[in-house]
């Protein structure tokens, strides 16, 4: 294992979607007892440096790890299909009809409840769509299809934000 | 499971050479310092027995100063010249000041942080903040007879980089080595889980005289990772007192310093009584006359609602960043004086639905907490004890065109961390960009926290949108930023470490170190070759101690080579200049040394995991 593994092999997972995330935080959690700067205190400036890298190199991994989208794209960019979605903003009709149908429901959601319902859809919606991208990358091992579903995933991601948002300013 | 360690077996070093570390509690209302002394934390007090010292300095003619409680004794009486709650201003602009005109201070306005004038000539908070921490120091080497190795300062979570840099550069003015900078919270965290052996997730609650932390913790096996933070880093006691002072004058305009002085020192006196009782009188004496009003415990709750209010929704979005429920706390630890309100305990006991943990010392856990890190980063506790994997509290930025934000690290990530962003130009032939650095989690740079500003220049010309510029932030273990640009097409770079600006420049520093602090320690130079020994001893015998236990990765020649050095450095004495250009030069040589003896440990702790698991 080097510094420049890619972040399946540093945290010694097989290279997939579908993840044991106890596992994920326990093997940071290890890893970081390991290679932490306070953990080389007594050892000089190289030491010191050097784990300096190593702990960011970890921490980077463990939040790419951690959220599922962020694993996802990058999965389908260790598979040579970057997701690029500055550059590829083409989205299916029936998606984008959903995208505005909820801009306008938050636009028109006055009560905690109604936006605490929409926050529900959401992640119900986000969760089916995870669930559809496991499969894609673990069963079907497509990753341009993945790729696709990764900028529609960030689309709601986005909008989950946005809703997240209004809940704090309601107060919850 | 216990891990395999990097360490060699029996590292800690013998009792004649450890290294005495203490942990510094820079509180707004008080200050404290602790050491790990027979393997147990303990707050050292003064001569007269006492283990806090108000942050209080008072400024007296001929360059004397009272620092402490003859300084709070003094307030109402000289306030333009006593500074107190200086923690308020560190690291912070006029503007930033709310109230400021109800303060009986002659605020000056300097670019980056306010300054204060004194008979004295004008302070900076970091030089006010500094002669706190100096006495604590000198009380640390009085109580062990020797010099300190290094402190560990404590912040509140909630402080931004402007704050902690702040106070990093208080506490090196102090003549104090820096170990480390921790968060209020997490020190509490450290001092209670490991006197309570507690695992799962907790809460602290720190509400002390001038910045609330809420601060949730999992803590797994020695392991203290917080998992979100949140606060307020202008709340705290002051505010309770001043609501009630407002109250007390009901409208009564109080004009001069010391009569803004005396109602806030009333104020709290009632607030204090209050905790206990059910009735008080706040009584000050004004220049005008004696103002006498009684207090009921519920009229106070009453005036302190709001701000508990505002605590407990800093609480509820700490618990959404982490997507927990109240429920899952498995208890919430009080830190700090105000927590000894019976409102405060009640409200946030009723919000998570269970008696908060207040059998600690709220005024000792944090500097207790800072003590045991201290212990641990100074190579004296066995290895492997304790590991805090902290968080920034607030999101860092990048100002975009639009007065824009553009969020470069997320608030709650662990730290250390680093990340990059590439930009490009938006004109054609445009040959520097300016680079502004933000803190905050608005969208809006106007609204958030101005950190930096620098420019990248002599980008080689080119179309619009063809300059490729990467700027990568690091956030280093203390949660101190440094930000750097580089055009990748042509390798042009610009770096800056961000450091807010408060009129003092390096020759000033030097002379206050010479002039205020250092006077007990005689000779500068003979402290500064000391220093460079201990640390060229320190290098040489880590180095050795890595040779003995992983000499193998080394060809022959190199070890030699190094070995050759090694003792060249240990030869050397007299010139610490020279010293320290050698321990330099040696940290430069072992780095690929260093490097690979971290691919070994990490393989062999993970070898070790794996077997452990069949």
């Amino acid at each position: 294992m080097k510094l420049d593994s890619d972040d399946f092999e540093l945290f010694g997972l097989p290279r997939r979607f579908a993840l044991d995330r106890d596992g994920l935080d326990e093997r940071w959690r290890a890893l970081q007892a390991e290679v932490h700067p306070d953990r080389h205190a007594a050892q000089g400036a190289a030491a010191q440096r050097v784990a300096m890298q190593w702990a960011v190199r970890v921490n980077e991994a463990y939040q790419r790890l951690k959220s599922p989208l962020k694993r996802a794209a990058y999965l389908c960019e260790l598979q040579g299909v970057p997701i690029q979605a500055e550059n590829n903003t083409a989205m299916p009709a029936g998606f984008l009809m959903q995208q505005m149908e909820w801009r306008e429901a938050l636009d028109d959601a006055r009560t905690l409840a109604a936006v605490e319902a929409l926050a529900d859809d959401v992640a119900a919606s986000q969760r089916r769509a995870l669930a559809e991208l496991q499969s894609t990358l673990d069963d079907r091992k497509d990753p341009t299809a993945a790729a696709q579903q990764v900028r529609a995933l960030m689309f709601i991601e986005r909008f989950a934000a946005d809703v997240d948002q209004r809940l704090e300013a309601l107060g919850q | 499971m216990a891990l395999l360690q990097i360490s060699e077996p029996g590292g800690a070093p013998d009792p004649h050479q450890r290294r005495i570390a203490v942990g510094i509690d820079l509180g707004t209302t008080h200050s404290l310092v602790a050491a790990v002394r027979h393997g147990v934390a303990e707050c050292l007090p003064d001569e007269q027995g006492r283990v806090i010292l108000p942050s209080a300095v008072r400024y007296l003619p001929e360059g004397r100063r009272q620092i402490g409680a003859e300084a709070l004794v003094a307030q109402a009486e000289d306030p333009e010249n006593t500074i107190v709650s200086v923690k308020r201003f560190m690291g912070r602009a006029m503007a930033d000041i709310a109230n400021r005109e109800r303060l009986p201070y002659r605020f000056e306005d300097r670019p980056g942080m306010l300054a204060i004038a004194t008979r004295d000539g004008v302070k900076s908070p970091v030089e006010v903040s500094a002669e706190i921490l100096a006495t604590l120091r000198f009380r640390a080497e009085d109580s062990f007879l020797d010099d300190l190795f290094g402190a560990v300062i404590t912040v509140p979570a909630y402080f931004d980089d402007a704050q902690r840099q702040a106070t990093k550069d208080a506490a090196e003015l102090a003549g104090l080595k820096v170990l480390r900078l921790i968060n209020e919270p997490t020190a509490a965290a450290i001092a209670y889980g490991l006197d309570n052996a507690s695992e799962g997730l907790y809460a602290v609650y720190d509400l002390g005289g001038g910045t609330f932390d809420i601060s949730l913790l999992r803590l797994t096996r020695g392991v203290f990772e917080v998992v979100a933070t949140g606060g307020d880093a202008a709340l705290g006691g002051d505010d309770f007192d001043r609501a009630l002072a407002d109250w007390a004058l009901a409208g009564r305009v109080v004009a001069s310093a010391h009569d803004k002085r005396a109602v806030l020192v009333a104020a709290r006196a009632a607030k204090e009584a209050l905790s206990d009782a059910d009735t008080t009188e706040l009584v000050a004496a004004l220049d005008a006359g004696e103002l006498r009003v009684i207090v009921t415990r519920a009229q106070f709750e009453e005036l302190a609602q709001p701000l508990i209010a505002k605590t407990l929704s800093s609480v509820k979005r700490v618990l959404r960043d982490a997507k927990v429920k109240a429920a899952d706390v498995a208890g919430t630890v009080m830190v700090g004086g105000s927590t000894r309100m019976p409102v405060v305990r009640r409200a946030v006991s009723e919000l998570f639905g269970r008696e908060v943990l207040t059998n600690l010392n709220p005024d000792e856990v944090v500097a207790l907490g800072a003590a045991i890190q201290a212990n641990q980063l100074a190579g004296n506790a066995a290895d492997g004890e304790i590991l805090l994997l902290d968080v920034i509290p607030l999101s860092l930025g990048l100002e975009t065109m639009g007065g824009l934000v553009e969020r470069v690290i997320e608030r709650n990530s662990t730290i250390p961390v680093a990340k990059a962003q590439d930009f490009t130009t938006f004109k054609d032939g445009q040959t520097a960009m300016a680079i502004h650095v933000v803190q905050g989690e608005r969208e809006l740079v106007s609204e958030c926290r101005s950190l930096a500003r620098f420019e990248l220049r002599g980008i080689p010309a080119m179309v619009a949108g063809a300059a490729r510029i990467r700027v990568s932030f690091q956030v280093d273990a203390d949660g101190l930023l440094s930000v750097s640009a580089e055009e990748l097409t042509s390798g042009v770079q610009a770096a800056i470490t961000v450091k807010p600006s408060y009129g003092l420049g390096d020759d000033e520093i030097a002379n206050m170190l010479r002039d205020g602090f250092s006077s007990a320690e005689g000779d500068m130079d003979a402290r500064k070759l000391r220093e460079a020994r201990v640390e060229a001893e320190r290098m040489i015998l880590a180095t050795r101690s890595a040779l003995s236990v992983d000499g193998d990765l080394l060809p022959e020649a190199e070890r030699e080579a190094l070995e050759a050095r090694l003792s060249a450095l240990a030869a050397m004495e007299g010139d610490a200049d020279a010293i320290d250009a050698a321990v330099k030069a040696l940290a430069e040589a072992t780095e690929g040394f260093a490097a690979e003896r971290m691919n070994r440990s990490i393989a062999r702790a993970l070898t070790g995991r794996a077997v452990n698991q069949i």
